[in-house]
């Protein structure tokens, strides 16, 4: 740890602000608190509201897990594992059930999180409204008066146009029956993990807003009686453990477009093959590290 | 028989600037008014105060609501007086483009106030738009076509389809045919005349062309400089006119 940064880079008024906006966001399940996001020393688009949020809630005692898209050794990810390691000095892990504070980017975890736990995402653009009603003031006033036609108008044309909601990831929720909320990039695959027994926090920095989904609250993915929600997910296992019940990454193996499917989730995967798990293009755990 | 639109003493200023001053009538249900007057007359920011669109500085707008009976849409609450305008109540622009989303498509747009008001079936809601853009002589085919590809009265023609799909009402109307063709003007207003005989609804015209309210309007009022000048019915009106100005406005309609 780096004793020129106060502990977890932010000062402690900061914190305190972000934390403030925090309990706001747990007492009013997916209603997006605005927040004076600071500058951060990385670029937006890259987490700041994400690394603001763990920036609040970081102890001393807390183990930091990292994870972009599922993996813990992307650059993303081991550049904000590195950050909080140099101002913060808190343990990290690449493990999901040893970390107590989660940060991910654009997933949730195959292993199912505890009450311990506290899982940040890192969200580009808070406002499910958005890309259907462009005015901040209307949007606002839409949510207050929960006028939510309109998020099913984006599924109706999804339908209209592909025969089915094609809407893959940010796919929209209801919170407790009350605010609809962007769930984040997050595959709609992850969507129903969202009831967990962990409290989920949301953190946008560019547009400083920070939402939250306290643990065991209720989350509804939109959909239409005649074309309800459908998780999807791939249809084969993964190449590399045999997991039938992750989300898979497909990889282009050579120029002939020979494909694999692995899991998107590193840790998930290597927890599997050290359990002795193969899939069919993988081998076992000692030679893969050689 | 109760007016479904009681305004009163209806005043909104700009600053120190009039935008229309002391305005009353009744309107009864089936009944369509007609309010004709030169650009800057003050008609439109009448329309707005009306819709709700604009909060008038001073006066009623009472409204025969369906479960609460006559109330005042100034002093209701935000919300209520939503639903009111997405449910009982309709708005024309004169501008499609104001009235439509143009990035969403033909049935979309028509099924939005559907979903608005809990719709939740999407064979019901597209059977419904596709029934509703036939009536307004929009083939199917064209359903999931975006309104940015549609002509500019096929536009008009849409978002009136859009308005009427809760089966409002009341619906008010500001310039509905501007900038559209004499023979596409003529076809909207054809329509427009079936759909408000045939669904029996009640009006509220503005624009400047005498020629529309001579075929929509029952009643007609001339507004000046945020006045009403005259009031009466369409054709006595048109025919007599009483007041100067009135006289000045039908003597100015050029004849072909």
């Amino acid at each position: 740890m780096n004793a020129e940064y106060n502990f977890a880079y932010l000062d402690e008024q900061t914190k305190r602000m972000i934390r403030r906006a925090l309990l706001k966001g747990v007492a009013i399940p997916g209603y997006q608190v605005p927040f004076a996001s600071r500058e951060m020393p990385m670029p937006y688009g890259w987490g700041t509201g994400g690394v603001q949020v763990t920036a609040a809630c970081l102890t001393p005692k807390d183990t930091l897990k990292v994870i972009d898209q599922g993996a813990d050794d992307t650059t993303n990810a081991v550049s904000i594992r590195k950050f909080f390691e140099k101002t913060a000095g808190v343990a990290v892990t690449e493990e999901t059930r040893e970390a107590t504070v989660i940060q991910t980017r654009h997933r949730i975890p195959e292993q199912d999180l505890d009450e311990t736990q506290i899982l940040v995402y890192q969200v580009p653009i808070p406002e499910p409204l958005r890309f259907l009603e462009p005015r901040e003031t209307e949007t606002r006033k839409m949510h207050a008066l929960e006028e939510y036609g309109l998020m099913h108008v984006k599924l109706y044309e999804d339908i209209a146009r592909h025969g089915h909601i094609a809407t893959s990831y940010a796919y929209p929720v209801k919170i407790e029956g009350r605010y609809v909320m962007d769930p984040s990039p997050i595959p709609k695959f992850d969507n129903p993990k969202m009831e967990m027994a962990a409290l989920q926090l949301f953190g946008a920095g560019r547009e400083q807003r920070i939402y939250a989904v306290p643990p065991y609250t209720q989350v509804v993915s939109l959909d239409f009686e005649d074309h309800p929600f459908e998780r999807g997910g791939a249809q084969q296992p993964c190449g590399l453990c045999g997991a039938h019940d992750s989300y898979l990454d497909e990889v282009i193996m050579d120029d002939a477009g020979t494909r694999m499917f692995v899991c998107s989730d590193t840790d998930y995967c290597r927890a599997r093959r050290e359990a002795g798990h193969i899939g069919a293009m993988g081998v076992p755990n000692a030679e893969d590290a050689a | 028989m109760t007016p479904l639109l009681q305004v009163t003493d209806i005043s909104k200023y700009y600053g120190s600037r009039l935008g229309c001053r002391g305005v009353n009538f009744d309107l009864y249900p089936g009944e369509v008014l007609g309010i004709v007057g030169e650009s800057g007359s003050g008609k439109s920011t009448l329309l707005n105060c009306l819709a709700g669109h604009q909060e008038p500085d001073s006066g009623a707008v009472i409204f025969d609501t369906r479960a609460d009976g006559p109330k005042d849409t100034v002093t209701m609450s935000e919300p209520e007086r939503r639903m009111l305008s997405r449910t009982d109540w309709a708005f024309v622009h004169q501008n499609a483009r104001d009235g439509l989303r143009m990035g969403v498509s033909a049935g979309g747009n028509v099924g939005e106030r559907l979903m608005a008001v809990g719709a939740r079936h999407y064979g019901d809601i597209r059977g419904t738009a596709i029934d509703w853009l036939d009536k307004v002589e929009i083939s199917d085919e064209r359903t999931d076509d975006r309104p940015s590809q549609f002509s500019g009265g096929m536009q008009q023609r849409l978002q009136i389809a859009r308005n009427l799909v809760t089966g409002p009402r009341l619906i008010f109307m500001d310039e509905p045919t501007g900038g559209l063709d004499v023979s596409v003007q003529a076809r909207l207003l054809d329509l427009l005349r079936g759909l408000v005989r045939e669904l029996g609804l009640s009006a509220i015209v503005v624009t400047h062309d005498l020629a529309v309210v001579r075929l929509l309007a029952d009643r007609l009022m001339v507004m000046k400089d945020g006045h009403v000048i005259e009031t009466g019915l369409t054709d006595q009106v048109l025919d007599d006119p009483q007041h100067g100005y009135t006289q000045l406005l039908v003597s100015s309609v050029l004849q072909v």
